[in-house]
């Protein structure tokens, strides 16, 4: 197939970036997008002109490391997926597809398509954990009975791979999803209690430091996830955060 | 321009927190009002002096009166945070995407609430304008019963095309921004339950799409019927 890509290309994280063009012909339907990239790549090379950078890494839509706003969507159309799980079949010969790196105040450019989200590692630091004794008598992790709800709950939310499709989707570039999975993986846990208001309190703290936007409920978050992370999950956060700012002693 | 303050003032959790709350209030208040105003399908002399008595009762009602100024406040706080919120959200995004489509993922209303926001704050001015500070501060007749009549003034404003016309085109602005923010306020106060929220959504939806209806029903009613003219 034929296509016409429109790729975001910046020399560096100071450097003005712009939209270029390229066209390109023999990518097959079954390449993945990120193999399409490659291929794209190796003529560029051939051509002497620079390769486009993008992020990427398992390409089993596990490691969340690979991003891109494909066609105004982040990791493109296609539902539940990362980049590395879109194939070609979903684009028509002619087309034109747009590639743009996640956008955000908190996600900073290094080079062409590849962002910074380490923001979202320092989230991570200043809550998401739980104190366990590991000075050789560990106990079992079964001895404590969880509900099964809360277990699945807690497992759903643990899936989130802190790709960032929500905050590059969001219109407010809010971290909401990202933060609030985090924090109900723990949260839904007896294990996560002790810490649990002081952990709501710094994570969010912390997502606000970083200059995300705010929640406005679009919804956009969900659907855009590739783990399906839920809403719900940001209510939890919302309402945690609610009572650990009144009860909390700090 | 990030949240740098922890708890329930300052955070950006807290900040909506303030503008569900508000919106909330803002929105019974909406119920308090179109009921008053479904008195205006009652037209003739009856239909004069009761709506006026009723104004007379709302102006000076001591609870009323409360409810009166926590109105006020409500809706300074809903715009000046939703201004705030606005801000934050439009710098955590400094350079915009080239191609962005969110209609794939998200309800019109939902992201435009800050333009229907503006919108409805433009109403409310115009609005006030027309009726609360015509009753408070400007010289209206007196009716059979000794209280200022109101029920002329309001229904004269609707005679005119173009007021019924901005009236109408201000309540279906209302009617999207409240099809968003009125169930949306539950999930930013924590509230998204399997059991209740479903139901919760459906009840919200159908206040935000039916309040404005209403108000918007007499409006046009008052365009139609003339009440003024008869007497």
């Amino acid at each position: 197939m034929d296509l016409t890509l429109k790729i975001w290309r910046q020399a560096g994280p100071e450097a003005k970036g712009e939209m270029k063009t390229y066209p390109i012909s023999g990518v097959e339907e079954d390449m993945s997008f990120l193999e399409m990239l490659d291929y794209l790549n190796e003529q560029l090379i051939d051509q002497g002109i620079e390769p486009v950078v993008f992020d990427h890494d398992c390409r089993e839509g596990i490691c969340g490391m690979c991003s891109l706003f494909i066609n105004g969507e982040a990791h493109g159309p296609g539902r539940k997926i990362t980049t590395c799980q879109l194939h070609m079949r979903e684009f028509k010969s002619g087309d034109t597809i747009y590639i743009e790196p996640f956008r955000a105040k908190a996600f900073p450019i290094i080079k062409d398509l590849m962002v910074d989200r380490s923001a979202f590692d320092r989230i991570q630091r200043a809550g998401g954990f739980i104190s366990v004794n590991t000075s050789g008598n560990t106990i079992d992790a079964n001895a404590i009975p969880v509900p099964k709800e809360n277990a699945d709950k807690a497992f759903d939310a643990a899936t989130c791979i802190g790709c960032g499709a929500c905050v590059a989707t969001c219109k407010n570039s809010s971290a909401m999803l990202f933060a609030s999975a985090k924090i109900s993986q723990f949260s839904l846990l007896p294990q996560g209690q002790p810490e649990a208001k002081e952990r709501v309190l710094n994570m969010v703290h912390q997502m606000d430091l970083e200059g995300f936007g705010n929640c406005t409920n679009t919804g956009a978050c969900e659907v855009e996830c590739p783990k399906g992370i839920s809403l719900e999950n940001i209510a939890r956060m919302n309402r945690d955060y609610l009572f650990a700012s009144l009860s909390s002693n700090k | 321009m990030a949240s740098t303050s922890k708890g329930l003032f300052g955070s950006s959790l807290a900040r909506k927190y303030w503008m569900a709350a508000t919106g909330l209030f803002l929105c019974s208040f909406l119920v308090g009002h179109l009921l008053g105003n479904l008195q205006l399908f009652v037209t003739g002399e009856e239909g004069k002096l009761a709506f006026n008595e009723y104004g007379h009762f709302m102006t000076t009602f001591p609870v009323v009166k409360i409810l009166s100024y926590v109105t006020y406040i409500s809706i300074f706080l809903h715009t000046v945070d939703g201004i705030m919120l606005a801000r934050q959200n439009r710098a955590a995004r400094p350079v915009k995407y080239v191609k962005e489509n969110q209609a794939a993922n998200a309800s019109w209303a939902s992201r435009k609430m800050a333009l229907l926001g503006i919108l409805t704050l433009f109403f409310i001015v115009v609005h006030m304008k027309s009726f609360w500070y015509e009753m408070h501060y400007g010289t209206l007749g007196i009716d059979a019963n000794g209280n200022k009549d109101l029920w002329t003034l309001t229904v004269t404003a609707f005679e005119q095309w173009w007021y019924t016309a901005f009236y109408v085109l201000a309540l279906t602005g209302l009617a999207f921004h409240l099809s968003h923010g009125a169930q949306s306020a539950f999930q930013t106060l924590g509230i998204n339950h399997p059991k209740y929220t479903p139901l919760i959504q459906k009840v919200m939806t159908a206040l935000a799409w039916l309040i404005p209806a209403g108000f918007i029903a007499v409006a046009v009613f008052l365009f139609v019927v003339q009440p003024g003219q008869a007497l």
